[in-house]
């Protein structure tokens, strides 16, 4: 048929998080694209949640960064890199290899990821080039190094489904990795799997869980120091694997029950009750195929590493690793943090699994035929942007991410790109909080143009392909990186002339001298031609000639990477995180993700579904700690530490313990007034991982009032001028929320919103209930509107009026109904939207359940189809049947 | 039947009188012959279709509402072209311009007023006109073939009128108004700005706060002087800068009067048997030029004269409804800001859309309506009862709650409905 030719399905990953789902990108001839999840692919069989489900609404080219720029001017690729290559050089020269560092991402490919790991640590020769994937779970590598000799993630995700029970520990995954959420539900229906969540907020993760702890944070190494001693005391201990296969149980046991050996003491100091420690504790003894799924919970901490151990510690104790159904099993953030780990794109790891000991630096320094090799490791994310604010780097190119949002005390990270004598950015989007910052801006391909590999958290390996060409200028990392090399005078080892090529050199060096020395070994493809690299279906590594079909699991016989070969227990010392809360700052502050955003938005920001579930940034509060700091459900909320402060709505639920707030790590100056909540958090690491402490910052809190607030609704986007003010993408309109104190009138919004251009305006104000709307058009119709009102409860639904934008011609009898917020019929004010696959807002739920006598989440399936598609929703069906 | 029938006359045959008629009929009449006098030559008519007749939109046969043979067959007598000139308290008759007595048993006078004729140089000179009668629209309609430009003078309610009548004519209008907002009395600023460039976009010049000093020509008016030396061309001149209602009469009757013919609340002057109704009454010191007051007034007067004492006109609020030259209006109570009071306001300028609440005290004291009238009666009625108003929602603004917020879309028709009297 003819218009087969038109269309193409594509398989790939999607670019999310780590689970790594495989999808079917469908283009149209109206390059629309089309989203599917490949049942096929080992990590999703066909699931998609709902980020990944609108995918296809994320690829337009707005505010794509079309060309290369220096110094604010569009420049030639040619000029561009040579002032990079130049810079970089000059400044090498003058103030040697350490003044200069990348900060890469795990958003790059592994091909990309490659060359900049080798470009800095094998030819410039330093190890300044460190990851965001350090923000993310270089506490779970550091923890596995430790106690395995390797960085070895040893589970996979059948495990979760072969298990008896699961602990979910400081991960809200039905948020966050919400396909290997629901493959645990799925399976829970057959094999009853227990599901604890270790968790101090109520997450929709624990709704079906059958066990909730909300453990006071910071307090985990207490309470898996609790669970050891808990085991040696009630003779749990599987002493045969802890005699042949482990060393260090000694010292690790001593210290666990030194520090947690009474069941009251714990649940006393991780603020549990006794019987709820108690159930979690004898489920474990009792449970042969446990796992213990951790994520940024554990992760983000300044005793991270020590409460990765705590954990595998448990799994050593128990023998309970390296057998299906069971093990310590970290789960990443990001679609290639694990291929970033296997090139060696952290600063404290060399290449390929491989660290600094004068052995692997001279195998891979021959490897490569590098000229001059780093020989320590280089500055970890936080050092690294420190000694760039300190002058000591002052030339750093940042990859693939945002670390104006995204690293602690971002405020000292303006600072330090501000003072930077040279800064280069290499990214798809235009405008984010670090491009302003940049000399120099190279326009990478996005995801859909680009191709590679990316490894997930199972450790397979899988092919993100192409399927749109390349907007503007753009090209792929690899490229960028490898012309670079050229210009700074390193052609012998770039000369790259595919992604392929790449990794095969990849591959090679996974199994260069490795002789089943090290686990990272992908020899098994140093070979594959072009075509087989285009049709590398998913696979788990090691792969290479004992296993040329892959791994399923790892940390199988007993037999670790260590040099006698044994597991290592760790002895913990539960420590609490670094800063305590005091008079000035009493509460302590959580951060992490929303289920329909990724972390700085720059994709899920532009698709009008992901934006409706949760429209702003917020504070989350318990109703105690909001009656006592004087919080009000719905207002603004100001919230500050030493480090900085944000303004966001306040959310008053129980879901929070007292004393905590957690606000959302989304949010940035592109998309709200002062809603970086980085800004606020402190900057300590963990000593070892370097891991900052995002989940424990001491802040004050206290109400903002605003004398008025408001939304504006307007087809062009603008730059609004208001003390506080958030965005959002709707179908055809972008919409504005924002309050101020300062006196308003139509002047006001006109130099304030809409920067003084003039339009056709239609005007309605009140001043006995102080509310203000207007609305404006154009030759072409209507362009906006705003509301205004001094409670914001007095504003009208924006769900309907957003409706009017679908069409430019507005009848003027609907002006006046969009001047008085008029709801024709409450179908089309379905409220928040919960289900963002089929548009099912939570109006539209609950009048369904109450309407109904026996309503469960398959019937709200079958009628209303919310759930039914990606899932990701289903949790919170589950609390609104509750709710109703 | 008793020999002795009562006379009821009454003396005028304006819009009041023929509602009376028609109250005097619909109550039995009271026992009395009824004979009315008029001075125009026509039977019944209605003079708010004075416009439409001026721009030739409408003829005499449509606006006349109550021919000869409605009178005749109702059996009242019409004595048109019939001035009187007299009344006698004493002898209870009038006395017509040709000396001719009528005695009568009740006398309701409903004479109207008459238009203000500044006394300004050239005021009388050929082609200046006020504006009132069918024969003054007779009169302008005979100039208007050899003429080119006309001025109004006076931007009120009339004084438009008779500028869109000219207008459509072909002629070039310009209005000049005294103060800054065009029908003061109805409008605010900012409608009478709306107002300004609808009548504007029609090709009719609008001068605001332009002071007329004199008028000028040789036989016929070729201009017209205002107080900064502009001066217009004009070959027609209208004034319609206010009428004043026609009290002499009743003066020389011995009757009492101060702006009007001071009258109870049956509408009955200070010498019993003699009433007053319209323009030329004065209710509990107030005098109405618009048309609904002047009908419950009617009313009252035939209900008492009926025999119905419980027959009572409290007075109107001062609420107009109306349509000036296709667009609708409604205004009511104190509609423009003062101190203390608050505002509630909608303004679509590009669909000639405005309404305005004024609130003091949380009673809704004032109202303006441009474009669309729909909701006007819920608000003379809220600030005809002041109340004290619990919960004012700005949803106020589009009318009664319950009732449709569809807004009635302003039709710009012809046929003005309009009813000023």
């Amino acid at each position: 048929m003819p218009e087969a030719q038109d269309t193409c399905s594509v398989k790939t990953t999607c670019p999310y998080c780590g689970v790594g789902c495989g999808v079917i990108a469908t283009k149209d001839t109206g390059n629309n694209v089309t989203i599917k999840g490949d049942s096929k692919h080992p990590a999703n069989l066909g699931r998609l949640c709902s980020k990944g489900s609108a995918l296809g609404e994320t690829v337009d080219l707005d505010n794509r960064l079309l060309t290369p720029v220096v110094d604010n001017q569009q420049v030639s690729w040619d000029e561009a890199l040579n002032t990079v290559a130049q810079r970089f050089k000059t400044t090498i020269e003058q103030h040697g290899p350490e003044s200069v560092a990348f900060y890469v991402s795990g958003q790059l490919l592994t091909e990309d990821y490659y060359v900049a790991n080798k470009l800095m640590k094998g030819f410039i020769g330093t190890a300044n080039i460190d990851t965001n994937s350090r923000l993310c779970m270089s506490s779970a590598v550091a923890g596995h190094k430790r106690a395995f000799g390797t960085d070895t993630v040893g589970p996979c995700y059948e495990d979760l489904e072969q298990a008896d029970a699961i602990a979910i520990i400081g991960s809200n995954f039905a948020w966050c990795h919400p396909v290997l959420y629901q493959r645990i539900e799925a399976a829970r229906k057959k094999n009853k799997t227990r599901v604890i969540v270790i968790d101090p907020r109520r997450t929709h993760s624990c709704d079906s869980a059958d066990l909730h702890l909300a453990i006071k944070p910071g307090t985990d190494g207490i309470l898996f120091n609790g669970l050891l001693s808990f085991l040696m005391k009630n003779d749990c201990l599987d002493k045969c694997f802890i005699d042949q296969h482990t060393e260090g149980f000694e010292q690790a046991i001593d210290m666990a029950m030194s520090s947690a050996s009474d069941i009251d003491m714990v649940a006393h100091r991780c603020d549990l009750n006794v019987k709820d420690v108690t159930e979690f504790y004898t489920l474990f003894a009792n449970t042969e195929k446990f796992i213990s799924f951790f994520s940024m919970g554990i992760n983000q901490s300044s005793s991270g590493v020590d409460k990765v151990n705590a954990i595998i510690n448990t799994h050593l104790a128990t023998g309970r690793i390296g057998r299906p159904g069971m093990g310590a099993f970290s789960i990443t953030g990001q679609p290639n943090a694990m291929g970033g780990r296997e090139v060696g794109g952290l600063a404290s790891t060399l290449a390929a699994h491989m660290d600094f000991t004068d052995a692997d630096i001279s195998r891979v320094q021959r490897f490569w035929n590098s000229p001059l090799i780093a020989s320590k490791e280089g500055l970890k994310a936080v050092d690294l942007f420190h000694n760039v604010r300190e002058g000591k780097i002052k030339a750093l190119w940042i990859m693939a991410t945002n670390p104006a949002v995204s690293i602690p005390n971002a405020g000292a990270v303006d600072e330090a790109m501000k003072k930077c004598d040279f800064v280069v950015v290499s990214d798809c989007t235009r405008q984010t909080d670090t491009t302003r910052y940049a000399d120099v801006l190279l326009p990478a391909q996005a995801w859909g143009e680009k191709s590679g590999t990316v490894t997930n958290s199972e450790r397979r390996i899988s092919r993100q392909r192409s399927f749109l060409p390349a907007a503007g200028d753009a090209m792929p990392d690899w490229w960028i990186i490898c012309k670079v090399a050229e210009r700074m005078g390193f052609k012998d080892g770039f000369g790259f002339s595919s992604e392929a090529a790449i990794f095969r050199e990849h591959a090679a060096l996974s199994g260069f001298e490795n002789e089943g020395q090290r686990d990272f070994d992908i020899s098994g493809l140093a070979d594959i031609d072009d075509v087989e690299y285009e049709l590398l279906p998913p696979m788990q590594w090691p792969i290479n000639r004992d296993n040329p079909k892959g791994t399923q699991r790892l940390l199988q016989n007993g037999r670790f990477y260590t040099m006698s070969g044994k597991a290592r227990f760790v002895p913990v010392q539960p420590r609490l995180p670094v800063e305590t809360t005091g008079v000035r700052f009493p509460l302590v502050l959580n951060t992490g993700r929303v289920r329909d955003q990724w972390h700085t938005m720059t994709r899920t920001a532009k698709s009008q579904r992901l934006s409706r579930h949760i429209r702003e940034p917020f504070v989350q509060c318990h109703p105690k700690t909001a009656r006592a700091h004087g919080l009000v459900h719905g207002q603004l909320t100001h919230i500050e530490s030493k480090w900085g402060s944000v303004l966001v709505r306040t959310d008053i639920t129980e879901r929070q313990r007292k004393g905590e707030l957690f606000i959302p790590l989304h949010w940035n100056d592109q998309y709200s007034a002062r809603a970086r909540v980085d800004a606020v958090v402190n900057p300590h690491v963990d000593p070892i991982s370097g891991q900052p402490e995002f989940k424990h910052t001491p802040v004050m809190a206290k109400p903002v009032l605003h004398s008025w607030f408001g939304f504006m609704l307007s087809r062009k986007e603008y730059k609004l001028d208001c003390t506080y003010w958030t965005k959002l993408r709707e179908a055809d309109n972008w919409r504005y929320e924002f309050s101020d104190s300062e006196a308003h009138d139509l002047a006001w919004f006109k130099k304030h919103l809409l920067n003084g251009r003039d339009y056709e305006w239609v005007e309605f104000t009140d001043e006995i209930n102080e509310v203000n709307r207007y609305l404006w058009f154009d030759e072409s119709g209507l362009q906006g509107c705003v509301f205004t009102a001094a409670e914001y409860e007095k504003l009208p639904s924006r769900e309907w009026l957003s409706t009017q934008f679908t069409e430019f011609e507005l009848p003027w009898k609907h002006r006046v109904r969009m001047l008085a917020g008029e709801n024709d019929s409450n179908k089309t004010d379905c409220g928040e939207v919960i289900c963002s696959c089929f548009n099912v807002g939570k109006k539209t739920i609950l009048e369904f359940i109450r309407n109904s006598t026996s309503a469960n989440v398959e019937e709200i399936g079958e009628q209303l189809r919310a759930g039914t598609n990606c899932g990701s929703c289903r949790p919170e069906l589950k609390c609104l049947i509750k709710e109703a | 039947m008793t020999a002795t029938r009562k006379n009821l006359l009454i003396i005028g045959n304006g819009m009041t009188t023929t509602r009376f008629l028609e109250q005097m009929i619909k109550h039995g009449k009271g026992g009395y012959d009824i004979s009315v006098f008029g001075d125009e030559p026509h039977a019944g008519y209605n003079r708010i279709l004075l416009s439409p007749l001026l721009s030739g939109e409408q003829q005499l046969e449509d606006i006349i509402t109550h021919p000869q043979d409605w009178y005749r067959d109702n059996d009242i007598k019409l004595f048109t072209q019939t001035r009187i000139n007299a009344i006698d308290t004493a002898a209870k008759t009038v006395t017509d311009a040709s000396g001719k007595t009528y005695p009568f048993d009740a006398l309701v006078i409903a004479i109207g007023s008459q238009p203000y004729l500044p006394d300004l140089p050239g005021n009388m000179l050929d082609g200046v006109f006020t504006y009132r009668t069918i024969d003054d629209v007779n009169a302008m309609q005979d100039l208007i073939p050899g003429a080119r430009h006309a001025v109004v003078i006076g931007g009120g309610l009339l004084g438009l009128e008779v500028a869109h009548g000219l207008n459509t004519q072909g002629l070039d209008v310009t209005v000049c108004h005294r103060g800054p907002v065009l029908m003061e009395r109805q409008l605010d600023i900012i409608s009478s700005g709306y107002l300004q460039t609808s009548l504007e976009s029609r090709g009719i010049v609008i001068r605001t706060e332009a002071n007329t000093v004199g008028l000028a020509g040789d036989g016929n008016v070729n201009k017209v002087i205002l107080d900064d030396g502009t001066e217009l061309a004009a070959d027609i001149v209208v004034f319609a800068v206010g009428i004043r209602p026609s009290i002499e009469l009743a003066m020389a009757a011995g009757l009492d009067c101060d702006k009007g013919i001071v009258v109870n609340d049956q509408m009955q002057g200070s010498v019993p048997g003699i009433a007053a109704l319209g323009e030329c009454a004065q209710h509990r010191g107030q005098t109405y030029g618009l048309v609904a007051p002047l009908y419950e007034q009617a009313e009252v007067c035939a209900r008492y004269l009926c025999g119905d004492n419980n027959a009572s006109y409290h007075g109107s609020v001062l609420a107009t409804s109306l349509k000036v030259t296709g667009i609708k209006l409604f205004s009511a109570g104190q509609f423009n800001e003062e101190k203390g009071c608050q505002v509630m306001q909608l303004k679509d300028p590009y669909n000639f859309l405005y309404r305005k609440l004024v609130f003091r005290q949380r009673q809704l004291v004032g109202a303006l309506l441009l474009g669309d009238v729909t909701a006007a009666s819920w608000y003379r009625d809220l600030i005809e009862a002041g109340e004290v108003l619990e919960h004012i929602s700005e949803q106020m603004i589009y009318g009664e709650p319950g009732a449709s917020k569809q807004v009635v879309e302003p039709v710009q028709d012809a046929m003005a409905d309009a009813n000023h009297a």
